[in-house]
């Protein structure tokens, strides 16, 4: 049996709106629904980021009023919720992947369009409601992990509601993993190897089956969560005989996968660009696809690394170090891989490349601390302490958010046709890395001396270190102005672009851009090797 | 350029794969299936964790009756076989006895639902009368919700599979066997559940 997955009857144009307003309606387009999880997650971005300078302003000394101490506990939850779950997990999976995916594997749209659809508008009203919950009496202040039983005994109302909107993402995310599973496995045009496909559909691949396999246990979590908070039951309250330790098993079962489900498509974006613009096929293709698959097994047996703190026994502890510490392999890997594929290229200094180059550096010092965190003493030593939070946002700001940069300087003129103002692109970078690096750098000194994370208070010691940490973060906030400036004044005049700008051979640009509703003007052109370019350079020569 | 293929024969094969695809619509509900699987899965994990390593107060009442949850299980087993049935009727096209094999099924899925709340009625605790109970009712119940949704869908789809404008035929077997499969899985849930919650 066959379904028809002509975009034009599932879609039927003519009672789409045009234009920029097709944007806000239930379009079964996989380019508008990619856009609209772009847009949605960049204002969330806002949001979120708007959440951190308050932090930030708070710690610029060491005993501030700028707000009461429960409303910086409000704001230090928000900040978390919104960056993972409605900018990051999104943004890097739904709207990429959306966008991308179905161009690399020759189909005219996702697997199911319709679900594709159903996944991106829960998240809209989910995050709102998160939002809304601040104004509730009692917003959640329990942290993004939401661990009892500071969860069950603080206000409840807004703990509901952040329980039932982490849910409802989470609901989203399983259903786009379900669609991108079938996408890349099912929808390949006959003759596609998977061998054959761009990294970032591997990537997308190896995520969406973290997805698949985590997301739902989190979701079983905080149901239990909730009968502990409204009916009063006890299954992670010790006071009602339940076992608190069981809540963080079962929450970073998800939760430690969620940093690959959040890093693993940025890999796969980096993968994207860095050949693109160092002219230079990726290097060790086959060494990428097992180093993904291998970080997607090691990523969901590691969880317990969390947890060094909570009386894991030792021999829990011996086993999730070596797992830990194995999976600097595959990423090491992927590493040298990227640094050998810029190696004797024809580098192109522009935004795109300079934001892969920053993840690079960035992710590199993300991960050299995160082995050092897989080590139980040194675990002990800095648990809680800033520096966890430094390592953390080494990965999650200075990887995927970089990344994300970086894509959209990459795929702009994909999109709308023109190119992006380099000169603002370049300022954006130079601000968002010394920013980054101001802010999140010194916090690693924090942490190894001692200063506890999630305290509005604390010693005057730390006072210098913290003030240049959120000079860092003024800069960050200030590094967002040139990127909205450029993405306003390049849609309205922008250069026009062309089709191909940078000369890339994956399959999305050799379609007009921006592309048409059905991907491809009559039949997809067929890319037997999307990392061809030295082949290319040797034939002109 | 090289690396484009533009030969006659894959361009031809294109554009048919464009316009149709095969169904895999199993496929994606599979996937969704092993997702359901590992919320059940973290709940197992937590209910057995809790049996090891958080032990019931003395005198916690902790005694399970076996007749009803047995019975339970031989009528989700039924059922598994009842809906077989109806799959194999509808696909010689005779659909009144396909009919008639849903509505048996979804009638055990009710039985079996009776007998769920006629065991809650008469056991001697309650949500929270101490963590062995609140993990039997989230197991319980959180399977329960699921025996519900699925008696609904086969009432849908015994519905659907009318004779005349009924739209599951031997033609479109999709929804069926859709639902047939998720049954089967709710069945395997059941009885995993039954090992671990009754007979350990």
């Amino acid at each position: 049996m066959t379904i028809s997955i002509d975009p034009q009857k599932t879609n039927n144009e003519s009672l789409q709106p045009k234009g920029w307003l097709r944007y806000f309606s239930f379009s079964l387009d996989h380019k508008v629904i990619g856009i609209q999880y772009l847009v949605c997650g960049f204002l969330f971005y806002l949001i979120g980021g708007t959440l951190a300078s308050a932090i930030r302003i708070e710690l610029a000394s060491p005993m501030s009023d700028f707000m009461p101490r429960d409303v910086y506990n409000q704001v230090l939850t928000l900040h978390g919720t919104i960056m993972i779950f409605l900018w990051i997990v999104p943004v890097v999976n739904g709207a990429f992947g959306n966008y991308l995916i179905p161009f690399y594997v020759g189909a005219r749209d996702m697997a199911f369009p319709r679900l594709n659809a159903v996944a991106f508008w829960l998240i809209p009203p989910s995050g709102l409601m998160l939002v809304a919950s601040y104004f509730v009496e009692g917003a959640a202040q329990a942290g993004w992990t939401a661990y009892p039983p500071l969860s069950i005994t603080t206000p409840q109302s807004g703990q509901i509601i952040w329980i039932m909107s982490v849910l409802l993402l989470g609901g989203s995310s399983i259903f786009g993993g379900i669609n991108f599973i079938a996408t890349i496995i099912k929808l390949r045009r006959p003759g596609l190897k998977l061998m054959q496909l761009p990294m970032y559909c591997w990537a997308m691949l190896g995520t969406s089956i973290l997805v698949v396999l985590s997301t739902p246990v989190l979701a079983g979590t905080l149901i239990l969560l909730s009968f502990d908070i409204i009916a009063n039951t006890g299954f992670f309250n010790p006071v009602l005989g339940g076992n608190v330790v069981v809540y963080q098993h079962l929450f970073w079962f998800y939760s430690h996968p969620a940093v690959y489900i959040m890093v693993l498509p940025a890999f796969g974006l980096v993968s994207e660009i860095l050949p693109v613009h160092a002219r230079k096929p990726l290097f060790g293709y086959t060494t990428m696809v097992f180093s993904i698959m291998g970080i997607v097994v090691l990523g969901l047996v590691v969880w317990a690394h969390h947890m060094f703190t909570s009386g894991t026994p030792p021999w829990m502890r011996l086993f999730f170090t070596i797992a830990t510490a194995f999976i600097a392999v595959p990423t090491g890997i992927k590493f040298f891989n990227w640094v050998a594929t810029l190696w004797g290229g024809k580098i192109s200094i522009n935004s795109a490349m300079l934001f892969s180059c920053g993840f690079i550096i960035n992710f590199v010092f993300g991960g050299i601390t995160g082995v050092a965190l897989a080590q139980v003493p040194f675990d002990i030593h800095v648990h809680d302490t800033y520096f966890v939070v430094a390592h953390f946002h080494y990965i999650v700001y200075g990887g995927t958010v970089f990344i994300i940069f970086s894509s959209i300087y990459h795929w702009f003129p994909k999109v709308t046709g023109k190119m992006l103002n380099e000169k603002l692109g370049i300022l954006h970078f130079i601000i968002t890395f010394i920013g980054f690096n101001l802010c999140f750098a010194p916090q690693h000194w924090l942490g190894l001396n001692g200063m506890p994370r999630r305290v509005a208070e604390y010693d005057p010691q730390f006072q210098f270190v913290n003030q240049i940490s959120s000079l860092g973060a003024l800069l960050m906030a200030i590094s967002t102005i040139p990127f909205l400036i450029n993405i306003f004044l390049s849609m309205r005049n922008g250069q026009v672009s062309g089709d191909n700008p940078w000369k890339a051979l994956t399959p999305e640009w050799l379609t007009s851009s921006p592309p048409p509703v059905e991907n491809w003007e009559g039949e997809a052109p067929l890319v037997e090797e999307p990392y061809g370019y030295g082949k290319q350079f040797s034939e002109q020569k | 350029m090289t690396t484009i293929n533009s030969s006659k024969e894959i361009q031809k094969n294109n554009s048919e794969v464009n316009e149709k695809h095969d169904d895999f619509r199993m496929f994606g509900l599979i996937t969704f299936l092993i997702a359901d699987g590992m919320t059940f899965a973290g709940f197992f994990a937590a209910y057995l964790t809790y049996k090891a390593v958080n032990p019931l107060p003395d005198g916690a009442i902790y005694e399970l009756e076996l007749p009803i949850p047995t019975l339970n299980t031989i009528l989700l087993l039924v059922s598994s076989a009842t809906f077989h049935k109806a799959g194999k009727a509808l696909l010689k096209d005779k659909n009144p006895d396909a009919q008639k094999w849903l509505f048996c099924t979804a009638f055990l899925g009710i039985i079996f639902l009776i007998c769920q709340l006629f065991e809650y009625f008469h056991l001697p605790f309650g949500l929270t009368d101490n963590l062995f109970a609140s993990t039997f009712y989230a197991l319980t119940g959180f399977h329960g919700l699921h025996v519900t949704l699925g008696t609904l869908m086969i009432l849908i789809i015994a519905w659907q599979s009318r004779i005349n404008g009924g739209r599951v035929t031997s033609q479109n077997m999709f929804p069926l066997e859709a639902v047939e499969l998720y049954w089967h899985f709710v069945d395997g849930i059941w009885v995993i559940l039954f090992i671990i919650l009754y007979l350990l």
